[in-house]
């Protein structure tokens, strides 16, 4: 598998950082995922090489992060805070508001391949609960009627 | 982005750029930015250690270990590299408060983690940020190539013959990797599972080498002890907690904001003043004073100095700088389940009384909540968390446990109410379950 320039790049600044060359591992797998959306046998075998490991050690470090993955999921990743701080903000509320609107349970995806739903622990957004984020996007002091704007508007964008 | 608040009894010190630009490094300069590095280079390696002693720091990543006196640890003479490393993982429940330094101070923390490079004797320094704050490890990755562009990092910098340099490493979700050891695992391209200590991560740390791990915090507050005095410093706050500390106020609250306060500041003035009371309709319940792995407090027990040494008096700690407050239409044995879960969930499962205690407290606390719950179920909750308490590999086991235990110690009645096929008295339709 050919790595992307972008990735390339990374990959050959990343590994003058560290003395050895499996540091890169963790950082260097969510960004093949960004862009592949999932980490694919061929892209869990590039990286292998690279780093001197065997697939199924790479397998296993990825196992263990919880943002790391090797399946697809759809293209816009809700992931709702329901930890302590949002939790008694009403994130239960919000959650369940997701699952409704979007037909879907925790971590499934709707059926066409649009919106990711998942429950997630603490995002470091306490003081603005609840909170989600959408992909990268951190979205806060969430109500009913931001997710239905948020929802509505990524339906409507997707028609265009 | 985060949005910030204002108090007048806040003392800005590590916030005192925040939401003035100093993302951009001309603006940084204009703030008095790279100063406190130049001031240090010029100064001995104890010198520096000495001032940050002197400004009485404590680790702001929750144990509250002097800063200084972990730094003198580092053996003077090494065979292997010394490194710095800078713990942005910030996860721990109720803590919001490191990513607001990254995103509007971000040269702040090269510039400590740089300081406390130089009084080690580290050529290079990692900034590891959480995965989920990518935006932030752009800014990083942004304000690092700056520096470097005007050599403020790199070789020679400030043409003092020192060669130092920085990289972020972004992590890719996992609260556990927060922890000292497992962090260096997972630099180092592993699963972050902990190491044994001793040796600490001063003497043996990453690739073996002496390894200064901070709390990102903790690294901001440095280049402010260096330029304005450690005295100065440890003045700001309470004896032995010196400085301010920026605290996470969240829940029902009519003003929740990330606040800097001087150490020991009042809980209670915290909760009614700084952050405007409970909203409207809503009652004080209790407080988990310093994110969720510490015990809670009741309502009568909030008139208390928020420092290391105080909290303690109450039965809790101070931790992260996450204040929870707790309302009255929120069920503890809700809480106490989504606590556990998380750290159900958190556990590395590398050690027994850890990965099969918290999965035992879930299992109890799922069927507690939705009345499927008998009398003996409470005190074999705190049995089975006084069981983990000491016996875990690394502190993540005690955190799960401590506030379960003091969850049932302090408000037995509400997990009285859960018993014999009685559902949640604030839930509107629950259906006891059976796990
Ligand atoms: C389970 C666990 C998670 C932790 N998470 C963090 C974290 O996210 N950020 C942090 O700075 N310290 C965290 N710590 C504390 C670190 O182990 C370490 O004590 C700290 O980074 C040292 O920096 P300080 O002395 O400046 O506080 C965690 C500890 C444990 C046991
Ligand atoms: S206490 Fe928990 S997190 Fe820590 S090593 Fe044991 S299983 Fe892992
Ligand atoms: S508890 Fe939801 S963001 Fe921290």
């Amino acid at each position: 598998m050919k790595f992307s320039d972008q990735l390339e790049q990374r990959f050959a600044t990343m590994v003058t950082h560290y003395p050895t060359k499996r540091s890169v591992l963790v950082p260097m797998l969510l960004y093949i995922q960004d862009e592949l959306g999932s980490l694919t046998e061929e892209a869990i075998h590039e990286i292998a090489q690279r780093v001197e490991l065997s697939d199924l050690e790479v397998r296993n470090v990825i196992s263990y992060y919880s943002m790391l993955r090797t399946r697809a999921v759809g293209k816009y990743n809700f992931q709702i805070c329901t930890n302590v701080s949002c939790l008694l903000r009403g994130a239960e509320d919000i959650f369940e508001q997701c699952k409704k609107k979007l037909g879907v349970g925790n971590k499934q995806t709707t059926s066409d391949g649009l919106f990711y739903l998942e429950e997630v622990e603490c995002i470091g957004a306490c003081s603005w609960a609840p909170a989600m984020m959408m992909n990268y996007e951190f979205v806060e002091n969430l109500t009913a009627a931001k997710i239905d704007e948020l929802i509505e508007g990524l339906k409507k964008k997707e028609q265009q | 982005m985060a949005y910030l608040v204002s108090h007048p009894d806040e003392v800005k010190v590590v916030s005192k750029r925040f939401g003035k630009g100093a993302t951009s490094l001309d603006r940084y300069l204009e703030l008095d930015g790279y100063k406190a590095l130049q001031k240090a280079l010029t100064m001995q390696p104890d010198a520096i250690i000495n001032e940050v002693k002197a400004s009485n720091l404590r680790g702001r990543g929750g144990a509250g270990f002097p800063t200084g006196m972990k730094w003198s640890f580092v053996p003077k003479q090494s065979p292997k590299p010394k490194y710095v490393l800078c713990n942005g993982d910030e996860s721990e429940p109720g803590t919001c408060k490191d990513r607001l330094i990254f995103e509007h101070d971000p040269h702040s923390v090269i510039e400590g983690v740089m300081i406390a490079a130089l009084a080690v004797g580290a050529k290079t320094g990692y900034i590891y940020l959480r995965g989920e704050y990518r935006y932030l490890v752009q800014i990083m990755e942004k304000a690092v190539a700056d520096a470097y562009a005007r050599g403020f990092i790199g070789k020679n910098i400030f043409g003092s013959g020192v060669d130092l340099d920085i990289f972020v490493h972004s992590g890719a979700g996992a609260y556990e990797v927060g922890e000292e050891s497992a962090l260096m695992e997972s630099l180092e391209g592993k699963r972050g599972i902990p190491r044994i200590r001793p040796p600490f991560p001063a003497v043996v740390g990453l690739w073996g080498g002496p390894t200064v791990i901070n709390n990102a915090e903790s690294l901001a507050s440095v280049p402010h002890i260096i330029l304005g005095g450690g005295e100065w410093f440890a003045k700001l706050g309470t004896p032995k907690n010196g400085g301010t500390r920026l605290f996470c106020m969240s829940g029902e609250l009519e003003r929740p904001g990330v606040y800097e306060l001087p150490m020991g500041y009042n809980l209670k003035k915290m909760i009614y003043d700084v952050a405007g009371g409970m909203v409207k309709g809503k009652k004080l319940k209790g407080v988990v004073p310093g994110g969720s792995s510490v015990q809670i407090i009741t309502p009568d027990e909030i008139d208390v100095a928020m420092d290391f040494d105080s909290l303690p008096k109450v039965g809790s700690m101070l931790g992260s700088g996450g204040v929870i407050v707790i309302d009255d239409h929120t069920c503890l044995v809700k809480f106490a389940l989504r606590v556990t879960q998380f750290y159900q969930h958190e556990s590395c499962g590398w050690c027994i009384p850890c990965r099969e205690g918290t999965d035992w407290m879930k299992k109890t606390l799922v069927r507690m909540h939705s009345g499927g719950g008998v009398a003996k179920d409470i005190d074999n909750l705190k049995y089975l968390a006084e069981n983990m308490l000491g016996r875990t590999f690394c502190p993540l086991g005690d955190a799960a446990a401590m506030p379960i235990i003091s969850y049932v110690q302090k408000f037995r009645s509400e997990f009285e109410d859960h018993l014999n096929g009685k559902p949640c008295p604030y839930e509107k339709a629950a259906q006891p379950v059976m796990v």
